[in-house]
C-alpha cells in the first residue's frame, strides 16, 4: 500500500497572551491508501488541530503551523499557496465535523450546501450539481431526497445532518476523508449507521480515512492503525489488534481500562486519575508523569522518545527504554 | 403567514390608538397653548380665540374630535401656517426624505463594506485605524462637525454652498435644478453619513466576527470554497440577519427629518417645521407629525418582522 498522507514532526502552536500553547508538538503519522487511521486521545490533546493543520485551517488569528512536513499524494501541503491548497480541500481531502447541527449553514438549503463543492471543484453546472446532490442524498440513506434537498438544517435531525455532511464530503470522491469525532454528538443507534456508511464508502472507493475520536469502541470498529495522542504528542501507535491486545503505554492501558464492557457490570468504572496538564505549564518531561501509576524519576525530567516496541508498534515511555538503566 | 399578519395588524391598531391618546394628552397637558404665547392679545380676545379653536374643552373631548377627523383622513389645519397639515407635510417631508434616503443609502453601503473588511482583517492596522476614526466621528456632535465642514468647505474653500436647498433667487429647471440640489445636499448628507456610519459599522463588524467563528464557516472553507464565497455567501448573510431589525427602525427616521442638521444647513425639511411648531404650540401640526412617526414606527417593525420571515428559514415556519 502506498502512503497517501505523511505527517512528519508537525508542530502547530497557538500564541496566547499568557504564552505559547503547543497544541501539536512534533506529531508524525502516516495514512496509507485505503487505510483507516484513528487518532485517539482526550479533549485538548491536539488531535483536532492535527487534522485541521492538514486542511490548512488550523492557522487563524492566533494559530500557526510552525514546523514539520505534511505530504499528501506527493505534494508538501505546507509549501502550497493558499489557492492550491483550497482546490485540494473538499476535492481530494474532505472533512466532516463533530457537531452536524452547527456545521451546516442555517440559512441555505442542505441540497445547495452539497452542490457547492461539485460546482467549485468538478465545474458542474447548477442543474447537474443539483441532480448529483440528490443522488448523493439518496446514497447516504435518506428517503425522499428531492424534498430533503430543499430542507433547511433546522428541519432535519442530527443524524440526517451528519449524513448530509458526509454526502457533501464524498461528493468529489476524495482520496482522504478526515472525520473529526463524527459520531460524538449522535445517539448510539445513529452512530453505528454512520460508521457503517463510512466503511461502505471507503470500501467502494478505496478512500483513506483519518478518524479522530476519543471513543475506543469506534476505534475497535473502524481502525486499521491507531495513534494515541497526549498533550500534543504521540505517545503510542500501532495496528489496532496489536494495540488493543498489547498496549504498552500506561496512558493507553488506562484508556482501555476505562472503557465500559457490555454485559460486564462493575461497581465503579476505572478513570485515569488527574487531569490533562495545562499546556502553558509543560516542562521537559513525560507529560503523562503526574497521572501515571508507574512514574519514575526520569519521567519528571526527561522526555521519552517514540521507539519501536514490536511489529508496526511504537511507544514513547521510559518503561521501555534501555537507557533508563543508566540514568 | 396570514394568521400572523392578521394578528400583527390588530396589535398595530391597538398600539396606534394608545399612542395617539398618549401623544395628544402630553401635548395638551404641557403648560401654555397656541394662544397664550401671543402677548399682543387682551385676555378677552384670548378667551374668545380659545372658544373658537376649542382649546377650552376637556382633553378627552378634543381628542375625540381630532380622532374623528383623523379617521376621515383629515389631520386638521395648521394654526400658525394657515394651511392644511397634510399639505404642509407634502411640502416639507420630501425634502427631508431626500436627505435621509441618500445618507441612509451611503451609510449602509459604506458601513457594510468597512464592517466586512474590518471583521475579516480583525486587529489589523486597517481595522484599528477604522475603529479609531469611527469612534472619533461618533463622538463629535453633529452641530460641531456640521459647522466645521461649512467653515472649511463652504466659507474658506468655497467648494460647496453653506446651506439651503437652492441658491437664493434661483429659478433653475431640469438638469440644472437637479445639479443645484445635489450640490446643496452634499454637505448635510456627508455629515449625516459620518454620524450614522459608526454604530452601524461596529454592529456589522461585531456580528460578522461572531459568524466567522461559527462551525459552518469552517465547513465552507473545508469544502474548498473561495474566500469571497465564504465571506459573502455564507458569512455576510448570517451576519446581516439581525440588522433587519434596524431596517425597521430606519423607516420613521427616513421621513422624520433631522432637527439639528436641517437647522444648521437651513434645509427646508420637516424637522425644522416641527421645531418651529413646537415653540408655537401648533397642536394640529405637532399631533399630525408625531402620529405619522408613530405609524411609521409601527409599520417599520411590522416590515422588519415580515422581512425576517423571508430572510431566515428558521423563523419562517414558527
Amino acid at each position: 500500500m502506498r502512503d497517501l498522507l505523511t505527517i512528519e514532526n508537525l508542530r502547530t502552536h497557538f500564541f496566547a497572551p499568557e504564552g505559547t500553547i503547543k497544541a501539536v508538538d512534533g506529531v508524525s503519522l502516516r495514512v496509507r491508501e485505503g487505510e483507516t487511521v484513528c487518532i485517539v486521545g482526550e479533549s485538548g490533546c491536539g488531535k483536532s488541530i492535527t487534522a485541521l493543520s492538514v486542511m490548512g485551517l488550523a492557522a487563524g488569528s492566533s494559530g500557526k503551523v510552525v514546523g514539520g512536513r505534511i505530504e499528501f499524494d506527493g505534494r508538501n501541503l505546507l509549501e502550497l499557496d493558499k489557492n492550491e491548497l483550497r482546490t485540494l480541500r473538499g476535492h481530494e481531502i474532505a472533512m466532516i465535523f463533530q457537531e452536524p447541527m452547527s456545521s451546516l449553514n442555517p440559512v441555505l438549503p442542505v441540497g445547495e450546501q452539497i452542490m457547492e463543492p461539485l460546482i467549485e471543484h468538478l465545474k458542474l453546472g447548477k442543474k447537474a450539481a443539483r441532480a448529483r446532490a440528490i443522488e448523493l442524498i439518496a446514497q447516504v440513506g435518506i428517503a425522499r431526497p428531492e424534498q430533503i434537498a430543499n430542507a433547511y438544517p433546522h428541519e432535519l435531525s442530527g443524524g440526517m445532518l451528519q449524513r448530509i455532511m458526509i454526502a457533501a464530503a464524498i461528493s468529489c470522491s476524495p482520496k482522504l476523508l478526515i472525520a473529526d469525532e463524527p459520531t460524538t454528538a449522535l445517539d448510539v443507534t445513529i452512530q453505528a449507521q454512520i460508521l457503517d456508511m463510512l466503511r461502505r464508502f471507503k470500501a467502494e472507493s478505496n478512500m483513506s480515512i483519518l478518524l479522530i475520536t476519543h471513543d475506543l469502541g469506534v476505534v475497535a470498529e473502524m481502525a486499521d492503525y491507531v495513534v494515541v495522542m497526549y498533550a500534543g504528542k504521540v505517545v503510542e501507535e500501532g495496528e489496532v489488534t496489536e494495540l488493543f491486545s498489547h498496549p504498552k503505554h500506561p496512558y493507553t492501558k488506562g484508556l482501555l481500562r476505562s472503557k465500559p464492557i457490555l454485559n460486564h457490570r462493575q461497581d465503579e468504572l476505572y478513570a485515569i486519575p488527574g487531569q490533562v496538564p495545562n499546556p502553558l505549564e509543560l516542562t521537559v518531561s513525560c507529560y503523562f508523569h503526574d497521572r501515571c501509576g508507574q512514574c519514575m524519576d526520569v519521567c519528571r525530567s526527561r522526555e521519552p522518545r517514540l521507539r519501536e516496541a514490536g511489529e508496526r508498534h511504537r511507544v514513547a515511555c521510559w518503561l521501555y527504554e534501555e537507557a533508563v538503566a543508566y540514568v | 403567514m396570514s394568521a400572523f399578519l392578521t394578528k400583527r395588524l390588530l396589535y398595530t391598531v391597538v398600539i396606534l390608538l394608545a399612542a395617539s391618546l398618549l401623544i395628544f394628552s402630553l401635548y395638551a397637558w404641557t403648560p401654555g397653548d397656541f394662544i397664550s404665547g401671543n402677548i399682543k392679545l387682551t385676555p378677552e380676545r384670548k378667551a374668545e380665540l380659545r372658544e373658537i379653536y376649542g382649546l377650552n374643552k376637556p382633553v378627552l373631548e378634543r381628542y375625540a374630535t381630532w380622532m374623528k377627523h383623523a379617521f376621515h383622513g383629515d389631520l386638521g389645519y395648521s394654526l400658525a401656517q394657515q394651511k392644511p397639515v397634510l399639505t404642509l407635510f407634502n411640502e416639507y417631508i420630501w425634502n427631508s426624505f431626500l436627505l435621509a434616503a441618500v445618507s441612509t443609502f451611503f451609510t449602509w453601503l459604506i458601513a457594510v463594506v468597512i464592517g466586512v473588511v474590518a471583521a475579516y482583517k480583525q486587529y489589523s492596522w486597517f481595522d484599528t485605524l477604522v475603529m479609531v476614526v469611527i469612534f472619533g466621528a461618533m463622538s463629535l456632535p453633529s452641530f460641531f462637525i456640521g459647522l466645521f465642514l461649512i467653515k472649511i468647505l463652504a466659507v474658506d474653500w468655497k467648494l460647496l454652498p453653506p446651506g439651503g436647498m437652492l441658491t437664493t433667487g434661483s429659478n433653475a429647471t431640469g438638469i440644472a435644478y437637479f445639479r443645484e440640489v445635489v450640490r446643496h445636499m452634499t454637505l448635510p448628507v456627508v455629515v449625516m453619513t459620518l454620524l450614522g456610519i459608526g454604530s452601524l459599522t461596529r454592529y456589522i463588524r461585531g456580528n460578522l466576527i461572531d459568524v466567522l467563528k461559527q462551525d459552518y464557516i469552517r465547513t465552507a472553507r473545508a469544502k474548498g470554497l473561495k474566500e469571497r464565497k465564504v465571506l459573502f455567501k455564507h458569512a455576510l448573510r448570517n451576519a446581516l440577519l439581525p440588522a433587519i431589525t434596524l431596517v425597521g427602525f430606519e423607516l420613521p427616521s427616513l421621513f422624520g427629518g433631522s432637527l439639528i442638521i436641517e437647522k444648521i444647513f437651513n434645509w427646508p425639511g420637516i424637522g425644522q417645521l416641527y421645531m418651529q411648531s413646537f415653540g408655537l404650540r401648533d397642536y394640529p401640526l405637532l399631533m399630525g407629525f408625531t402620529v405619522l412617526i408613530a405609524i411609521l414606527t409601527v409599520i417599520g417593525t411590522l416590515l422588519s418582522d415580515i422581512l425576517y420571515r423571508v430572510a431566515d428559514p428558521r423563523v419562517r415556519l414558527q
